[in-house]
């Protein structure tokens, strides 16, 4: 069956904030092109989920009224804190002792989700196409190997791959130009990087997985303004990480935990150490009488400067976090992708109208703030693979004292999905069991998250060997799956003394944590049915 | 034959509720909206009787705040002709709903009216059945099969003790069940094309329907958690646990 095919000047993947700014800055320069925007998730925003700290420098670029337009940009950082946690104990870090990548004075505690929102109603205003519920499941490209655009998933297939009642045949857009904004670990984008080669001579691309939480508190221990960063307990010296807690509108808190995708130890288990973090008596105190109302997790980049691969190849663009824009240092990626989908847009203007070359759009990228940000940005992360006290010696030196110019660059040595030990040289983790006041367990969370995928369609967490997570990967590793998906996705159970591997694949909030540290790189996320994931709200 | 199908927006089914703290409602701020999930399979039921060739036109009609659109549109792109949006900002019961709804058969004069057999948001399960009562129409509720005849509809009941099938006179009230079929998707061309259908838009007040709300709402409040289970040992205890502290045998 043949599938519907629709023209546009311009296609874009993906709602977040690249791909909103490229599609806005797009319709401004050129009112008269064509913008299409596909977005896997049910509606804009769904899918969104962010700390967030917002720097606004690429908004007051993009639209340099946005405080008229009734943003939902409200709370101003009024106050900053930092603090080293041990077991029972914290010191608190002076804040002027911070480098000026970690101050925070200008900026705005938001929800990434509802930013993303609003982006999207200034897009429809200006004429953009969005598409919600429709992922882009496959690149098209031209006879000469060239970009050509995108098709959208099938809908209505059952779990072998037949037709169903319902079936729709997915639908072809062909563009001039198409734009990759999925995000971190984006599937296209990971497709792309590979065919075309865009990360040669690049470092393997870093990655951390990202809890947050929404709490309600109690009024007295709300500090509307507050921001706060945490390092240290319940992680070791090895493991890279850290926790923020952002004190937003209407007696709300963004809770959340980093942790960098690199560590070594199978038996970690970042959702149980973001848990056990929330039991410390500085961010006890805090929660203590208040109520959890949101969940979700999701992959961020961390690699920077040095593993930030070729950004154009013939057809299309990547932007944001699906090339990796994001400031590790900073804890900031929306105001790079934000950028980032900015210069994108200039570049297909003059690509469109005067036949310039795609590769422009490095050029004008290398020449922008977001790439001195990085380049400034980039010694931090690695040399945390020394220990969270020489990194914080090392960044102090290259951050404070040479405010990122020092005359080296530090290399990221592995891909996350290389650096686990077997699980018999490893300690065993003990976590605690959850309280169900402060602490949750992984069932009671993703029931907060909204998620759902149809029943009955393809399993959309592919294996490339479906014996190998029970033949090498759960003797080796123990099955580390078991404990890096956020939600549960992955069990191994046990049948008459056989053991399964299974994949609860309708639990899948998106995250791509399985993509990229399967040890052996046998999970391949795909699309899964077009409104299926999370349903975030104000993440 | 006409068919008007009602549809209407609640919090989507994936999304957990959440209770204001002041008790006054539910959060619906950036929450993901729907349409109520048995009105698509009113609105699929309809547009299989015109594929069959014995429907004319499908009028998809919502009554709400401005978002309340998506929904109309969203029955467009599945196959619906037109639609309508009647306009009412204040909280709505289905007492005031179906008052509107009467207002908009009269302009349309369809044959058949359908709806879900109720929403997912309130439970109601009244709008069908007061149209009913104010049109004084046969209606058909809970409906898990229909088969449309010259003048009647055969239809067939989800009911406690089972199935009950009843025949009604056209025109009629058909309240769906979620069995009634498997709602299609909108396909994207689908979703294009019906950003170009008309919507036309009523305000409440200009059809002459009070809305007031007639029930006061005094708290609203999460039910209360349910207590952790216990093991028990032996099937003693368990009768012992059973007779003495539940007192239910």
């Amino acid at each position: 069956m043949s599938r519907e095919v629709m023209e546009y000047d311009v296609v874009i993947v993906g709602g977040g904030p690249s791909g909103l700014s490229t599609a806005i800055k797009l319709k401004q320069l050129n009112p008269d092109i064509n913008v299409c925007l596909l977005e896997k998730a049910s509606e804009i925003g769904a899918h969104i989920l962010s700390g967030n700290v917002f720097e606004t420098r690429a908004l007051d670029e993009l639209l340099p009224n946005w405080k008229d337009l009734n943003p939902p940009i409200k709370t101003k950082v009024s106050k900053e804190k930092f603090l080293f946690l041990g077991k029972t104990k914290k010191i608190s870090w002076p804040t002027w002792l911070l480098p000026k990548v970690q101050q925070n004075h200008n900026n705005y505690i938001i929800s990434l989700a509802n930013l993303c929102r609003w982006l999207a109603e200034q897009a429809e205003n200006l004429g953009v196409e969005i598409f919600p519920g429709f992922p882009a499941s496959e690149v098209l490209y031209n006879e000469d190997g060239s970009v050509k655009g995108v098709a959208t998933q099938d809908m209505g297939l059952d779990k072998e791959g037949n037709k169903k009642d319902s079936y729709e045949p997915g639908m072809e857009l062909h563009a001039k130009v198409t734009v990759f904004a999925e995000g971190c670990r984006g599937h296209l984008g990971k497709e792309l990087i590979k065919k075309f080669d865009l990360d040669k001579g690049k470092d393997p691309q870093q990655y951390g997985i990202g809890f947050k939480e929404i709490w309600e508190l109690k009024e007295e221990n709300h500090d509307e303004g507050l921001v706060m960063h945490t390092a240290g307990w319940p992680l070791d010296n090895n493991t890279y990480g850290g926790s923020f807690v952002y004190h937003a509108e209407n007696k709300q808190i963004f809770l959340g935990y980093v942790i960098g995708l690199d560590y070594k130890n199978p038996h970690l288990s970042p959702f149980d150490e973001f848990q056990k973090f929330k039991t410390h008596p500085a961010i006890r105190s805090i929660l203590e009488g208040g109520k959890r109302i949101s969940y979700g997790a999701r992959a961020l980049i961390e690699g920077g400067f040095q593993s930030l691969p070729k950004m154009f190849m013939p057809g299309a663009l990547l932007v944001g976090c699906d090339a990796g824009t994001l400031n590790m240092p900073k804890i900031k990626g929306s105001h790079t992708a934000m950028k980032s989908g900015m210069i994108a847009a200039e570049t297909i203007i003059d690509h469109i109208k005067s036949s310039k070359e795609l590769s422009y759009y490095e050029e004008k990228f290398k020449k922008s703030w977001v790439y001195k940000e990085l380049y400034e940005a980039r010694n931090v992360k690695p040399s945390f693979s020394w220990g969270l006290i020489l990194g914080i010696i090392f960044t102090g030196i290259d951050q404070i004292l040479f405010k990122g110019r020092l005359p080296f660059t530090l290399k990221h040595k592995h891909a996350d999905h290389e650096t686990l030990k077997p699980a018999s040289e490893m300690p065993k983790i003990d976590y605690p069991k959850p309280d169900n006041v402060i602490t949750f367990d992984k069932t009671s969370s993703v029931y907060l998250t909204g998620t759902n995928h149809a029943e009955n369609q393809p399993v959309h967490l592919q294996l490339k060997d479906k014996d190998l997570p029970i033949k090498y990967t759960l003797g080796k590793y123990d099955e580390p799956a078991q404990r890096y998906c956020p939600v549960g996705v992955y069990e191994i159970q046990k049948e008459n003394d056989v053991e399964k591997f299974v994949i609860n694949s309708q639990n899948c909030i998106h995250c791509k944590t399985c993509d990229i540290k399967e040890p052996s790189q046998n999970i391949t996320w795909v699309t899964p049915e077009g409104g299926g994931g999370p349903k975030y709200g104000n993440m | 034959m006409k068919i008007l199908v009602a549809v209407k927006r609640v919090i989507d089914y994936n999304v957990q509720i959440r209770v204001k703290e002041d008790g006054s409602g539910v959060v619906t701020d950036n929450v993901k909206m729907s349409t109520n999930p048995p009105d698509d399979n009113a609105i699929e039921e309809a547009v299989k009787i015109k594929e069959a060739g014995k429907a004319s036109e499908i009028i998809a009609v919502t009554v709400g705040e401005e978002k309340a659109q998506e929904t109309v549109r969203k029955a467009l792109a599945v196959g619906a002709d037109r639609g309508i949006h009647v306009k009412v900002d204040s909280i709505l019961e289905p007492l005031a709903v179906s008052k509107i709804l009467k207002k908009i058969v009269e302009k349309e004069n369809p044959d058949l009216v359908f709806m879900g057999k109720q929403a997912i948001d309130d439970d109601c399960n009244q709008t069908g059945q007061m149209l009913a009562a104010h049109l004084n129409w046969p209606q058909a509720t809970f409906a898990s099969k229909i088969e449309v005849k010259e003048n009647s509809l055969k239809v067939t009941r989800e009911v406690d003790e089972g199935l009950e099938t009843i025949e009604v006179n056209t025109p009629a009230i058909v309240t769906c069940d979620l069995r009634l079929n498997e709602p299609r998707y909108a396909s994207l061309p689908n979703i294009m094309k019906a950003k170009k259908k008309p919507i036309e838009q009523i305000n409440a007040s200009d059809l002459g329907v009070d809305t007031n709300p007639r029930i006061e709402h005094i708290k609203i409040e999460e039910p209360p958690k349910r207590k952790a289970g216990i093991k028990v040992a032996s099937v003693e205890e368990l009768v012992q646990k059973l007779k003495n502290e539940a007192k239910v045998i």
